[in-house]
């Protein structure tokens, strides 16, 4: 069997006998005696030529310009809504529906604007912490609207009520006991033009 | 004579040497030559998971940044890779006895192997003007041999980057998963303590926020001091659709937030349009209005135009979901006397209710290859995080009581879900898997609620 090392080993041995005759009497140098190869590296590199590094980035964030606030005479509204002439309906646990008692409070409120006339209100529909966030969203929308469908049954233009839902977003008691639960499920009604 | 023999015979020699060092060299040569495409999988022992190492990265230049980016992205890739938890990392502080590399070719596997690792990722971190290049082997320890290499250059102000972008790729070539390291999650928080202007009632200003998957990088990203909630991504990560109160009736706006710019498709003149949810193709846009009088789920491009509507009861209709293929919408109707969940064609036909129980909402519909629902259910005074299997119509539940758990949001894989609890009393951001497994807790300031997570 020929190994794999014979031809140059056979170069080799040509050489040294060429080296020999040539040089008489010279010792054999180290160099030319064959040599085993090398043992495999203990571990391969990289599967391919270094590709050129990959640039990687993320976006930054900009922010969008800060909207101008829209304070136009909400200064004297301010003054009307600290100390509103337009009470607040609160509502049983996950329900729309206006209690009688809350229907006098509806009453009392429609005497105000009848008095008011030039005033838009928006009802805001509140809820306890109770529900979850995005359900809260349509419970809060229909607090407000069967407050307005309420007003309109008394004589008030629909166009005057304008109605927003707050969900369980703006609690009125951050507290978590039925008392504070009570004073979130309601109506607030708010005077945002004269 | 003498002499040219002796000329003839060095000449000899000299190509005898030149034949040896090349056969040599080609000999040692071919097993260095790796098929280029097929990578080597690592597995562990029979029946465990693949062992991980991953040591500081290796510091090539020593300016501080340098120096603290080798060992973030160390950290962050051993955090990225034990996520998904289908390697069993080795915790980093029994690597100490063994002694830190100084370079890639130079590596004490014996000591990794005694360690017990399978595989071992190590990387180099050199400064190159306001840039770092970092390169990163991935070596199964038993064979030696590199199962990845890669070379990548970023911004030096995120190596975070380099680690999430690292453990990317080796979820996709050591176990063809799809890693969830560069998502984000967008979610709703008050923890700037800015007061709502326009009303005298002491209201906070909410706002959207980003962070990356692992609640690092937590920055706001609207600034308009009202109301902003439920944010969503548009599928290519670049938007987020999300209920804004800023021109005072609830309406729906987009932000493409690494522009700056701010789009409002419907204009509401006094209707509410909340709860954008984008199609899974990113053209249209599900939400649910009032627009015709009571609360109902509707369908519009993403300009605003083309509204269809879905739903069409008395009862209230909302919270809606895209199904992945975008040819169903699930979503929450109290038209039962409670809110339930209920499905339907994106075309308005076969509806269905698919949850009878006593409160659900917030129905997210899994991304593929999972066909499954995650839903909040009231369990007691509050509400647990549970999953429907669409297939089987079995059920699991994720939480269990701890404090109230809302607004479950799938990662990109399937395989986790973003919800809010106020386990820890404040409203704070979690993470846990669709096992079940590994809650994670995302958020620490302020109140924290709705995330959505990116594609």
């Amino acid at each position: 069997m020929r190994s794999r090392w014979g031809l140059p080993g056979m170069v080799v041995i040509v050489a040294f006998v060429a080296l020999t005759v040539g040089a008489c009497h010279k010792k054999v140098p180290p160099v030319a005696r064959p040599v085993q190869p090398p043992p495999p590296t203990t571990f391969a590199s990289p599967t391919k030529p270094p590709a050129p590094p990959e640039p990687i980035s993320e976006p930054v964030v900009v922010p969008p310009a800060p909207i101008a606030e829209d304070r136009v005479s909400t200064a004297s509204l301010d003054e009307i809504n600290k100390n509103s002439p337009l009470k607040p309906v609160f509502f049983n646990y996950d329900t729309a529906e206006i209690s009688s008692e809350g229907q006098k409070i509806l009453d009392g409120n429609a005497e105000v604007l009848k008095k008011n006339s030039p005033w838009i209100v928006t009802i805001e529909g509140h809820c306890d912490e109770r529900g979850t966030a995005e359900y809260n969203l349509a419970l809060g929308e229909r607090r407000a609207v069967s407050a307005r469908t309420y007003l309109v049954s008394l004589g008030i233009l629909a166009d005057r009520i304008r109605t927003v839902s707050y969900g369980k977003e703006f609690p009125f008691d951050p507290g978590h006991s039925e008392a504070a639960w009570g004073k979130n499920r309601r109506d607030h009604f708010v005077v945002t033009q004269k | 004579m003498r002499r040219t023999i002796l000329v003839l015979a060095t000449s000899l020699a000299a190509a005898a040497v030149l034949i040896i060092t090349g056969h040599a060299a080609q000999s040692t040569a071919t097993p260095q030559q790796q098929p280029p495409a097929v990578s080597l999988t690592i597995t562990g022992e029979p029946g465990a998971l693949p062992r991980y190492a991953v040591p500081d990265f290796i510091a090539l230049s020593s300016d501080a940044e340098t120096v603290e980016a080798a060992k973030t992205i160390g950290q962050a890739l051993w955090d990225d890779l034990n996520f998904e938890r289908e390697f069993d990392m080795i915790p980093r502080d029994t690597y100490a006895s063994i002694p830190a590399a100084r370079s890639l070719a130079s590596l004490p596997f014996d000591r990794w192997r005694e360690l017990g690792a399978d595989g071992l990722v190590v990387g180099t971190v050199e400064r190159q003007g306001d840039s770092l290049r970092v390169e990163v082997r991935l070596f199964g320890v038993k064979a030696q041999q590199s199962a990845f290499g890669r070379e990548y250059v970023a911004p030096a102000s995120n190596s975070r980057l380099f680690a999430h972008t690292i453990a990317d790729e080796i979820f996709q070539t050591q176990l063809a998963l799809r890693g969830v390291a560069r998502t984000k999650i967008a979610f709703v928080s008050d923890r700037d303590g800015e007061r709502l202007t326009g009303t005298v009632e002491t209201r906070t200003v909410k706002e959207i926020y980003i962070c990356d998957y692992d609640g690092a990088n937590q920055r706001r990203v609207t600034v308009n001091r009202s109301l902003n909630i439920n944010p969503t991504w548009s599928p290519d990560g670049r938007s987020l659709a999300y209920t804004s109160y800023r021109r005072g009736a609830p309406d729906i706006f987009i932000s493409m937030i690494y522009q700056g710019t701010i789009e409002n498709p419907l204009h509401s003149k006094g209707e509410e349009n909340f709860l954008p949810v984008w199609s899974p193709d990113g053209t249209k846009i599900a939400f649910q209005s009032n627009r015709d009088g009571n609360p109902e789920v509707y369908v519009m491009n993403r300009d605003g135009s083309g509204i269809r509507r879905l739903t069409n009861h008395p009862a209230s209709d909302g919270t809606p979901t895209w199904s992945p293929s975008g040819t169903q919408v699930a979503f929450t109707s109290d038209r039962s006397g409670s809110p339930q969940i209920y499905v339907v064609g994106a075309d308005g036909l076969s509806l269905r209710q698919i949850t009878r129980e006593s409160y659900c909402d917030r129905p997210t519909w899994s991304p593929a290859p999972y066909n499954e629902i995650a839903y909040s259910a009231r369990t007691g005074p509050g509400f647990d995080i549970k999953v429907l299997d669409l297939a089987t119509g079995e059920r699991r539940q994720l939480t269990f009581g701890e404090g109230s758990n809302e607004s479950p949001a799938y990662a990109a894989n399937g395989r986790h879900i973003a919800f809010s609890s106020t386990r820890a009393g404040k409203r704070h951001l979690y993470t846990i898997e669709r096992t079940g497994k590994d809650l994670r807790q995302l958020t620490k300031a302020g109140n924290n609620q709705t995330p959505d997570w990116s594609k």
